[in-house]
């Protein structure tokens, strides 16, 4: 038996009022009804605010560089099939520096949960536009307004075939902790995009700005339905669908790879007669 | 028909790249090396698919041998461009081997099209060639049907018999050959008392890949890039047998963190690029040291800066290697130079990574990437997997992955091998692996990273000296230059001055007392490398204060060879 309490309770770096509180408080409520215990989990994160967040559990971890979970994530999940993935950063690490690791991790289909606290702005470093500023967002980068088109990751999730894609509010943390419990339990790659108010930087996204426009998607969605989940993933702005988006049952890379089938990596002892008897082939 | 035998020939293959021309080489190649023939090849090509000039030379004899030659014996030319370029490079006795309608009046003129279609005449010019140096037809034979038994027996077998044409061929054509002369006792040689095979032919890149096998390495990340993709694809080729996984990254960012992913969670793990894949790695080189994370970098060199000569050779990013990764924490460099070193001390790279819990690095090029080699068996069964992570330690809870000790190196254990937590940050962090602010803990972590270094000095390989002692002129070399250094140390003697190379399997960490007295001993020093501005004995002088002024460097993109050190000695006015 897993309790929220074995995650521990820690002193975060966070303002007060961030949408990370929230969404660490799903995560661990989610882990703890898996039943998956702290050694048990492998988090991978990036930089920024929400790459902090697995500090502030009871875990094991490997916060990485600034976009690049995602390859670290999959380099682990190969050597250790067995290892519980989750994949923890905000969308600027993961849509943007990482951008084409998100893109590669959608093809392969990697085992890993990847958990994206999406703010609509870079925090940490005070206040640029993200990947998913809607244009026009107004920062000291970009004075004039963002003047890019929005990144959506629930479409191109969709459009990729991902295993799992869902969007997820910070606001409503029962159903966020249900997103990412199911997430979790998913074969292959699992995207939760959680949208979270940043009070120190974003003032247009606020809480009540995705209160006022998220609403839950309705219990006769079918997400095995490619057409009806795009419909979902490309509705933007008065209206913010939450919830699965879409579930496809492509299997996952590592269980493709035939080596894997004789265990992991980890631990194997060199067979130096098959070794030997491989490089005779080159006599 | 025969002539005398030869103690050694230099066989050049030349043609357009999509001619076959690697393929005869390779059988060519693995022919001699069955015989019983060492051999030096060398390979030269373009950056494209098909046309261009490409070129196979394979130097093949009885006693060792262990640098290209410039001079050619026999020159195979598949086409008439190889006969304008490549003539002025053959010896007074030597042959133009070509098709009858561009042979020059002295060549052998072979009626191609009488014995093969366009698709094979690769395949007969080896029957023909393999006649001219005195092989036997079996052996020839046999390596064909290895090399073309993945494309079916009917393939093999059609192969087969165009071989058999060319050499009848030549048999009947009144000509003379230029047979080498037999290894003694050959058909001894051949077999090992219990049967299994005598040599190898392999290449640098070849030997790094089995090297990182027997080491325990389980996964490589890679990113197609000249020369260095035949490593990640020779360990494909064995991954089922062998338990490895190959994973062809969507970049070499990701490569890197990958490795270092797999290699956190417990599998030895490496990379395989060149300089420019490298540059998008090095914040990885970074991350790898502060999260004290096991790795083996293979860069294979070729000419730069940014795209430069993507398929030739060069010994210049010495200095990207030493210095690539912000921050200062300590590393391990080894120049192979030879293909037994790229075995050994790829082994010994998985050793000293695990070992200090950082990046380790072998440096290699495309000319010993590509250069085959006959090896003697490696005895793989007798050595031990010397890179894999110690899971046998015992320790309390709770678990602290950099927890301070007197080597610098803390007990590493895996996520989810045990009850354990464990966490690593890129981040500075404490002992617990967590974030700090905190800076006299940064002072701390800062010095157990670099206190690991010494673990490396201890460890580092020793310079080859080979030659006179006291020599008039000393050679100073590092990487895959090393052949060449020793056989033109010889040309030197037999010119009636004292000569010495001094080789460098490693070029970092330098143990200077390990060397110095050998630079000061000699009359002349000459630092022998592959780049214009001799980055390795500008770091000799940075460490030990001893400044080689006299320097032979090639940057053209082809191999150093001894004459081209022998010529440089004389420009320099040592001999």
């Amino acid at each position: 038996m897993v309790s929220v309490a074995d995650y521990g309770q820690y002193e975060t770096a966070w303002c007060p009022g961030c949408g990370d509180f929230a969404i660490l408080k799903a995560v661990k409520k989610a882990l703890a009804e898996s039943g998956i215990a702290p050694h048990e989990v492998l988090f991978v994160s990036g930089v920024g605010q929400a790459a902090k967040a697995p500090h502030y559990l009871n875990c094991n971890l490997f916060n990485g560089l600034h976009g690049r979970a995602l390859p670290v994530a999959t380099g682990a999940k190969l050597a250790n099939p067995g290892l519980k993935v989750i994949c923890e950063s905000g969308e600027g690490c993961t849509y943007g520096e990482g951008g084409n690791h998100f893109l590669a991790a959608l093809r392969r289909n990697i085992g890993v949960t990847l958990l994206v606290h999406d703010n609509q702005v870079y925090g940490l470093t005070k206040g640029q536009a993200s990947p998913t500023s809607d244009e026009g967002f107004v920062t000291k980068a970009q004075p004039g307004g963002a003047l890019s088109a929005p990144f959506n990751p629930v479409a191109i999730a969709v459009a990729m075939r991902a295993s799992f894609v869902a969007r997820g509010f910070a606001g409503s943390i029962d159903h966020l902790t249900e997103l990412i419990t199911k997430a979790m339990a998913h074969e292959g790659l699992a995207l939760v995009d959680i949208l979270q108010p940043c009070v120190s930087f974003n003032k247009v996204n606020t809480f009540a700005w995705y209160t006022k426009r998220c609403y839950e998607i309705p219990a006769d969605h079918d997400p095995g339905d490619r057409e009806a989940a795009m419909k979902l993933a490309e509705e933007w702005g008065e209206r913010i669908p939450i919830g699965v988006i879409y579930e496809d049952d492509r299997p996952s890379l590592e269980s493709r790879i035939p080596t894997l089938s004789a265990g992991p990596l980890v631990g194997r002892k060199v067979d130096a007669k098959a070794l030997a008897l491989a490089m005779e082939k080159y006599a | 028909m025969h002539g005398e035998m030869h103690d050694e020939l230099n066989v050049l293959i030349g043609g357009e790249a999509g001619q076959g021309l690697v393929t005869t080489g390779q059988i060519l190649t693995r022919s001699l090396v069955r015989s019983g023939f060492l051999v030096v090849a060398t390979q030269g090509y373009h950056s494209r698919i098909r046309g261009g000039h490409n070129t196979f030379a394979i130097r093949a004899g009885r006693k060792k041998l262990r640098a290209p030659r410039e001079s050619v014996d026999v020159l195979v030319a598949l086409n008439d461009e190889t006969v304008a370029l490549h003539r002025g490079e053959l010896v007074p006795e030597g042959i133009v081997v070509a098709d009858e309608s561009f042979a020059p009046d002295s060549a052998i003129k072979v009626p191609y099209k009488e014995l093969a279609s366009a698709r094979n005449v690769n395949v007969a010019a080896l029957g023909v060639t393999s006649a001219i140096l005195g092989l036997e037809g079996g052996i020839v034979r046999g390596a064909l049907e290895d090399q073309f038994g993945k494309k079916g027996a009917e393939v093999a077998a059609k192969n087969a018999e165009v071989l058999a044409r060319g050499f009848d061929w030549f048999a009947s054509s009144g000509e003379k050959g230029r047979p080498l002369a037999p290894v003694v006792d050959k058909m001894d040689d051949d077999k090992v008392d219990d049967g299994r095979p005598r040599r190898l032919m392999l290449n640098g890149n070849e030997a790094i890949a089995f090297g990182a096998i027997s080491a325990g390495a389980r996964f490589c990340a890679f990113y197609p890039m000249t020369p260095s993709t035949s490593i990640p694809l020779a360990l494909a080729a064995h991954a089922g047998e062998l338990g490895f996984v190959v994973e062809q990254a969507e970049d070499e960012i990701a490569a890197i963190n990958m490795a270092l992913g797999a290699s956190f969670a417990g599998a030895p793990g490496l990379v395989a690029t060149s300089g420019g894949g490298f540059a998008l790695m090095t914040e990885g080189v970074s991350l790898a040291a502060m999260t004290e994370t096991p790795i083996v970098i293979v860069v294979s060199q070729r000419p730069g800066p940014a795209t430069g000569l993507p398929t030739r050779t060069e010994q210049a990013d010495l200095e990207l290697v030493l210095h690539a990764g912000h921050g200062e924490f300590p590393r391990a460099v080894f120049t192979p130079g030879t293909v037994e070193q790229c075995f050994h001390l790829t082994r010994k790279a998985f050793e000293l990574a695990e070992r200090v819990q950082g990046p380790v690095f072998v440096l290699t090029d495309q000319f010993l990437a590509d250069s085959y080699r006959a090896v003697d068996p490696l005895d793989v069964e007798t050595l031990d997997a010397v890179g894999v992570p110690d899971e046998g330690v015992e320790l309390k809870a709770p678990y602290e992955r950099y927890r301070l000790t007197e080597s610098g190196v803390s007990p590493r254990l895996m996520p989810g091998r045990s009850g354990h937590l464990v966490v690593a940050d890129s981040d500075e962090h404490d002992e617990a692996g967590h974030i700090t602010e905190d800076l006299s803990i940064r002072k701390l972590m800062v010095e157990k990273r670099l206190k690991k270094g010494r673990i490396l000095e201890a460890e580092v390989l020793a310079p080859e000296f080979s030659g006179d002692d006291r020599p008039d002129i000393l050679l100073v070399s590092w990487g895959s230059t090393q052949g060449s250094g020793v056989e033109a140390a010889e040309a030197v003697r037999a010119r009636g001055k004292s000569a010495a190379t001094l080789h460098f399997p490693q070029i970092w960490p330098l143990v200077p007392d390990a060397f110095l007295p050998h630079l000061r001993d000699a009359g002349e020093v000459v630092a022998v490398e592959g780049n214009a501005t001799g980055q390795f004995a500008r770091l000799l002088r940075r460490e030990t204060g001893f400044g080689i002024e006299k320097r032979i460097l090639r940057y053209d993109g082809l191999p150093m060879t001894p004459e081209y050190i022998v010529r440089g000695l004389e420009s320099l006015g040592c001999v």
